[in-house]
């Protein structure tokens, strides 16, 4: 039993990683309708931003981590304007195909500049655990997943009350009635990208003080698709709850087919299976908007 | 249809032909005989290229079938030759014969297409998209860990092709076998883009509501769709096995899934020359980067290190640059100089 009791908080801490990896997917995906593929190099790009900063110029870890924020944003202006913008209007394929191609491109960037090894983050957090209900937690997983909350609860506030945030709904609902209500299409569009890097960025550096950093996390980008499916693609409250639920169930599974089949790795995949059995059942996720047609 | 200047059609029949003048046909015995003759001046390292190059064209006309023609957006391509490689394998290593070994594989992939391809009735576009990732994500794992059946990550390691006790076993004997079933390929895709099938799938594409109404349908079309892309796909995965001579699970990763996807778009979507030219295009890429950086390993040495993440940056800077300059791929730019020289030089 307590076995799982383990494996569900672990879950719940890799999930508030896809969450907020989620949230950056959803936020895109709602204003400016496109998938995309290069979120898992966001949050690696963000990861890596800060690990030079704090390592290799020594700047003290809050500092290096707001600098990363600034950069974040600057890196999804770069993106919108430069790959995303000319392809508005565009088939399916080639915005998801731009996406791909972004993050190969970011991919080979991180590793000309860094190479492949473990990148291991500086001590920040206490590493003695604290013993929460008689399991034992390490106090980043703690603040990893209070920052995750905090960063949900900013946002579910700033889209609700702010005029920014106003118009970024309006945009995603509507986007010709948006802009002939004095809504300028083009700088939500920027605004998303933007927010989305930061909050990959919050995320990488989250997951850099857990387990260090390689050029392979940009796959965690792939475990956002199972999140947002169940959550819905276009929900924010569905990303919090989806990417959570999915961290949960893949560690739970993982367990399972560890301890009963004796199969390994299966973390993998558990996710896509739920992924696929959701699609059959309800496609449009938990709270995602559906769209009904008949013919 | 608009004809050349001079070409009249007094039957719907003639308008339908692949090939319409005397000139074209002779440019395209010329340009097949220059292929059957091609080796004879080839190295060995040119020729496994073409061979290459075969092999993923009938992958790549496969995938343009199903994603280009049709509009159905598969992420899990690689996945399915993968299928095709692993079923062509156990078929030859338990005795049956290479060519229907090759069939037997389209077959069964078309199989596993056609069930990954049923969730496509209902799911369009982007949710198409991640039920298929999800499928290739599946397939991988099945790979892996398929015990006996897969050789998990050990492979399988296969014998050279047979046909009636004559061996392919160097390149250029391969080349010729490749030669065929990649012509054979491309001819059945052009075939099946004039056909009743292929208007269907163009008014999948085009506008699925509109096709629905005028009678077009769409679950079997879609299944249809699948089932030939994946046979073709089968029939790629099952020759790449036989012409390597190993299967491992990690060759039929998403990231081959992608590079398929990017040869269509590089191409040209929904065309069956682009196709080849994107294959070509994504096969030479490596090669000339390889060139490149040799030539600049005596200035730069670091340059070669980082030549596997210079390459997954080339990729994805070509790919961006295309779909954002060249939407229409290489298939567009080769109309637009084939209508340059007809005119040439009184070009207005």
């Amino acid at each position: 039993m307590e076995y799982y009791l383990q494996l569900i908080v672990n879950g719940l801490v890799v999930g508030s990683i896809y969450s907020l990896v989620a949230l950056g997917f959803v936020i895109i995906y709602k204003a400016t309708k496109v998938v995309n593929f290069a979120q898992g190099e966001l949050v690696m790009v963000g990861a890596y931003m800060c690990f030079s900063l704090t390592v290799q110029f020594q700047i003290p870890f809050i500092w290096a981590f707001f600098m990363t924020l600034g950069f974040s944003v600057f890196l999804g202006l770069l993106i919108e304007r430069m790959i995303l913008r000319p392809l508005i209007g565009e088939a399916h394929i080639s915005v998801i195909m731009v996406t791909v191609g972004m993050s190969s491109v970011l991919k080979s960037l991180v590793q000309l500049f860094w190479g492949t090894q473990i990148r291991v983050y500086p001590q920040v957090l206490p590493s003695e655990p604290i013993v929460i209900a008689g399991l034992p937690v390490a106090p980043v997983y703690i603040a990893a997943f209070i920052l995750s909350a905090v960063l949900f609860a900013i946002f579910s506030i700033f889209f609700k009350y702010s005029r920014t945030g106003i118009a970024m709904r309006a945009t995603a609902f509507d986007q010709q009635a948006a802009q002939s209500m004095g809504i300028g299409i083009k700088n939500i569009f920027a605004m998303s990208w933007c927010i989305a890097c930061v909050v990959s960025a919050v995320g990488g550096v989250i997951l850099g003080n857990i387990n260090g950093i390689n050029s392979q996390i940009g796959h965690l980008g792939l475990k956002v698709f199972p999140a947002v499916i169940l959550g819905g693609l276009d929900s924010l409250l569905g990303a919090a709850l989806g990417g959570l639920i999915i961290g949960v169930l893949e560690n739970v599974c993982d367990g399972a087919a560890r301890q009963f089949l004796g199969l390994g790795g299966f973390r993998e995949v558990a996710a896509f299976i739920i992924l696929v059995i959701i699609l059959m059942i309800k496609p449009y996720g938990l709270f995602g908007t559906k769209e009904i047609e008949r013919v | 249809m608009q004809g050349k200047c001079g070409l009249f059609f007094t039957s719907y029949q003639g308008e339908a032909q692949i090939f319409q003048s005397g000139f074209q046909k002779l440019m395209v015995g010329l340009f097949i005989l220059a292929l059957i003759a091609l080796p004879a001046i080839l190295n060995v390292h040119l020729t496994s290229i073409m061979n290459t190059i075969f092999i993923t064209v009938i992958g790549a006309v496969a995938l343009n079938l199903l994603t280009g023609v049709c509009g159905q957006i598969s992420l899990g391509h690689g996945a399915f030759i993968g299928v095709g490689a692993y079923a062509a394998g156990q078929c030859t290593l338990h005795g049956v014969p290479f060519p229907l070994a090759i069939l037997v594989a389209g077959l069964i992939t078309a199989m596993v297409g056609m069930v990954f391809g049923i969730p496509s009735l209902r799911l369009k576009g982007i949710y198409l998209a991640i039920a298929t990732l999800a499928a290739q994500l599946v397939l991988e794992y099945v790979f892996l860990h398929g015990g006996a059946m897969t050789g998990g990550s050990n492979g399988l390691l296969l014998e050279a092709p047979q046909i009636l006790g004559f061996t392919f076993d160097t390149e250029w004997r391969m080349y010729y076998l490749l030669f065929f079933f990649a012509a054979a390929a491309l001819l059945m895709v052009t075939n099946i883009m004039r056909s009743k099938y292929g208007r269907a799938f163009i008014s999948i594409r085009d506008y699925y509501l509109s096709a629905e109404i005028v009678g077009v349908n769409l679950f079997w079309y879609k299944l249809v769709a699948f089932g030939v892309s994946s046979f073709l796909a089968g029939v790629a995965g099952g020759l790449a096995a036989h012409y390597t001579g190993y299967i491992s699970a990690e060759q039929f990763n998403i990231g081959m899934s992608i590079s398929y996807l990017a040869m269509i778009i590089i191409g040209g979507l929904g065309s069956v020359i682009g196709s080849v030219f994107g294959a070509i295009f994504i096969v030479l890429l490596p090669e000339v980067l390889n060139i490149i950086s040799n030539g600049l390993g005596s200035y730069f040495p670091d340059i070669v290190q980082s030549i596997v993440a210079l390459k997954e940056g080339v990729f994805g800077l070509v790919l961006i640059l295309f779909l954002i300059f060249e939407p229409e791929g290489l298939a567009h730019r080769w109309r637009l100089i084939k209508a340059y020289w007809k005119l040439y030089p009184f070009a207005h």
